[in-house]
């Protein structure tokens, strides 16, 4: 962890714009995003659905298809600008470099193909040219790390629980030793028991590993828990970019501030206190900063000028007018 | 007053394979009651193969139990025919987990809100259809005009579970089955549909039977809980009690499992037994992840009364006294003490 600081990030991303071209007009799903993660560190990514997590991480892995595209931006795995490969040598980044652990492992193996079987693909179409045997121990070790058993190597998607499905993509996710896994709400379709065994398993592999884990979500719960920084997102920009401690403590952001106090706890039983208004359509956003509808802090200039990003004391990033006067 | 439900030891059992046939228990002799003139919120919570959503089926009436009655409104719910078989379809609703599943990609998403408003006869014209529809959409906190004439594949999964609820406000129910319902939902959202069926049960005297595995949001809405584990009744009680002091050893796993949005309250440490796939189905279910599990746990446990609002299912209790599986019900507070 304390060797960490001084490295240089493993991941930057550098003004990612992303728009989807619909019939109804242009989406701008990512907004000048740019952000930067350390080996080893853990970044929660939050926002109402909408807001562009999981076009983020599409983006990141160049999975974006049409009518989206990426329309600018440069993403750097420790020192390879993803952006800048060709299909084919993309192709091998995934997995190798960056790895995407998908929401809903239930629906991303093939239901067909035994589990064993889509470990090999994985190693086989990424050039590994071991022997046979070779190849199935490295896959068995692979799953061992994921808590499962070996006999799963030979089993059917559908003779596994959820829990043991999401764990097999992530010992998929991990074959290659990746230095960048984004897991899309591995969770969200999971028991809390379950969940709290698949954030472990996760956990223990990034240290096994090494890698930096982006872990896309909604539960500020999930990331209290498991995350060091968390990033939130608002109609594809982001608006806050803090440690978890800092966030909790003081929400710097009036959208962060509302997504705090809006979380059930012990302490306000019965009490709900959702996020008034709705998340606006990005068809067609509201002028100025894109939260000032529902802003308890808005202002003036709120409405006209849209915020830029700022960096604050402590590495903090916040898009919003009300620190402005802050340089 | 007849009981809106009642429940007789109801249990469900699967079997697979023609020969040596394998039977699953999925629930094991529940009773309950719910009061008509006392709508309330009841959680059924536990971990996935808890059998959950198995009482769900049950009692909507998708399958039959394979012993024991569920009782509707004085009636048995499998011996139901004709208009009495239409109003228990119309006032028994449901709101599924899975928002991807209830839709047909072919249809828009209109299709599953004017089906209902057709079959149930709740508007006399296309514009009334509408305004019905709309209101129900609004009060999920959907744009209407977002969302109608949309197919399931350009909506959200946060919106098409708020399509689902709205589905179920249409045509004002008395009971409501909600399985999981909002743990696909965004955070933000999760408070405004927990909200929106607080107020059915408030306003409009719909009992809900909430099925989770969120213990969280169990604590916000419900008034009583009921948690299972493999188809068992390990704890039943007052939901603030049952949260605040789990009594027996899995309600105490589920509660150090919760995420807590709290930075001082962590995850337990203790590591987690991995569940064993058909173990023996004699004695406590829980016994083989149990890190007090006792010789005598090879016998199946009653149920102690721990106190006025609180049961559970554990020998580590046993110097309580026992309290029978259908008198369960009495002990379910069927109002919250604090009033929001």
């Amino acid at each position: 962890m304390a060797d960490a600081l001084h490295k240089s990030p493993i991941l930057t991303v550098s003004n990612l714009e992303v728009t989807y071209y619909t019939d109804a007009g242009r989406a701008k799903a990512l907004d000048d995003v740019s952000f930067t993660l350390n080996a080893g560190e853990k970044l929660g990514m939050v926002g109402e659905s909408g807001s562009g997590k999981s076009t983020l991480a599409l983006a990141m892995m160049r999975m974006i298809k049409p009518p989206g595209r990426i329309e600018a931006g440069h993403v750097f795995v420790g020192g390879t600008d993803l952006m800048a490969l060709s299909d084919e040598d993309m192709r091998q980044a995934r997995l190798s470099k960056i790895a995407y652990i998908p929401q809903g492992a239930m629906n991303s193996l093939n239901p067909v193909i035994r589990i064993g079987a889509q470990l090999v693909d994985a190693l086989r179409s990424h050039g590994i040219r071991d022997s046979r045997a070779q190849i199935e121990e490295r896959c068995i070790n692979a799953l061992k790390s994921v808590d499962l058993d070996p006999a799963v190597f030979r089993m059917y998607p559908h003779e596994l629980s959820g829990g043991m499905k999401q764990r097999v993509c992530i010992a998929i996710g991990i074959l290659l030793q990746p230095q960048v896994i984004i897991a899309d709400e591995p969770t969200s379709a999971l028991d809390v028991v379950t969940q709290r065994q698949v954030m472990e398993t996760i956990d223990r592999v990034k240290n096994q590993i090494n890698a930096a884990v982006i872990l896309i979500g909604h539960d500020m719960g999930l990331m209290a828990q498991f995350v060091d920084r968390v990033a939130v997102m608002y109609s594809g920009r982001l608006v806050e970019v803090s440690t978890v401690r800092e966030m909790f403590t003081n929400p710097l952001h009036p959208y962060t501030a509302a997504l705090i106090s809006s979380l059930p706890n012990l302490q306000n039983k019965g009490v709900f206190q959702g996020i008034p208004g709705l998340a606006p359509s990005l068809l067609r956003l509201p002028s100025g900063c894109a939260f000032h509808p529902r802003c308890t802090k808005m202002m003036e200039v709120c409405q006209s000028t849209r915020p830029l990003t700022r960096t604050l004391e402590s590495n903090r990033l916040v898009t919003c007018h009300l620190y402005d006067a802050v340089v | 007053m007849t009981n809106l439900l009642d429940l007789h030891h109801v249990s469900k059992t699967y079997t697979r394979g023609l020969i040596n046939a394998k039977a699953t228990v999925a629930l094991q002799e529940i009773s309950l009651t719910l009061k008509q003139e006392d709508p309330t919120i009841l959680t059924v919570a536990g971990e996935s193969g808890s059998g959950k959503t198995t009482l769900a089926m049950l009692l909507l009436g998708f399958i039959t139990p394979t012993t024991g009655q569920i009782i509707y409104r004085g009636k048995d719910i499998t011996a139901l025919q004709g208009e009495e078989r239409m109003a228990f379809r119309r006032e028994v609703q449901a709101v599924f987990q899975d928002p991807f599943a209830v839709f047909n990609p072919f249809y828009t998403v209109d299709h599953l809100l004017s089906v209902p408003i057709k079959r149930f006869k709740l508007a006399t014209n296309a514009k009334a259809a509408r305004a019905k529809m709309d209101e129900a959409l609004t009060a999920v906190g959907l744009r209407p005009e977002d969302v109608l004439g949309r197919y399931p594949h350009q909506l959200s999964g946060g919106q098409r579970q708020r399509i689902n609820v709205a589905r179920a406000l249409l045509l004002k129910p008395r009971l409501l089955i909600a399985d999981e319902p909002v743990s696909m939902v965004d955070a933000s959202l999760r408070a405004s549909i927990l909200e929106t069926l607080r107020n059915l049960q408030r306003d409009h005297g719909v009992s809900i039977i909430y099925i989770t595995h969120d213990l969280t949001t169990a604590y916000h809405i419900a008034n009583a809980i009921i948690v299972l584990y493999r188809g068992g009744v390990m704890e039943a009680g007052d939901v603030d009690q049952v949260i605040k002091s789990p009594q027996h050893p899995y309600t105490r796993l589920l509660v150090d499992s919760i995420p807590w949005p709290a930075l001082d309250r962590r995850w337990g440490t203790d590591m987690i037994k991995a569940r064993e796939a058909g173990s023996s189905s004699v004695g406590c279910p829980f016994r083989s992840r149990c890190p007090m599990a006792m010789e005598q746990c090879k016998t199946q446990p009653p149920l102690y009364k721990i106190n006025k609002t609180q049961a559970a299912a554990c020998y580590l209790h046993a110097g309580h006294p026992e309290i029978a599986a259908e008198r369960l019900t009495e002990l379910l507070p069927v109002r919250t003490q604090i009033e929001a």
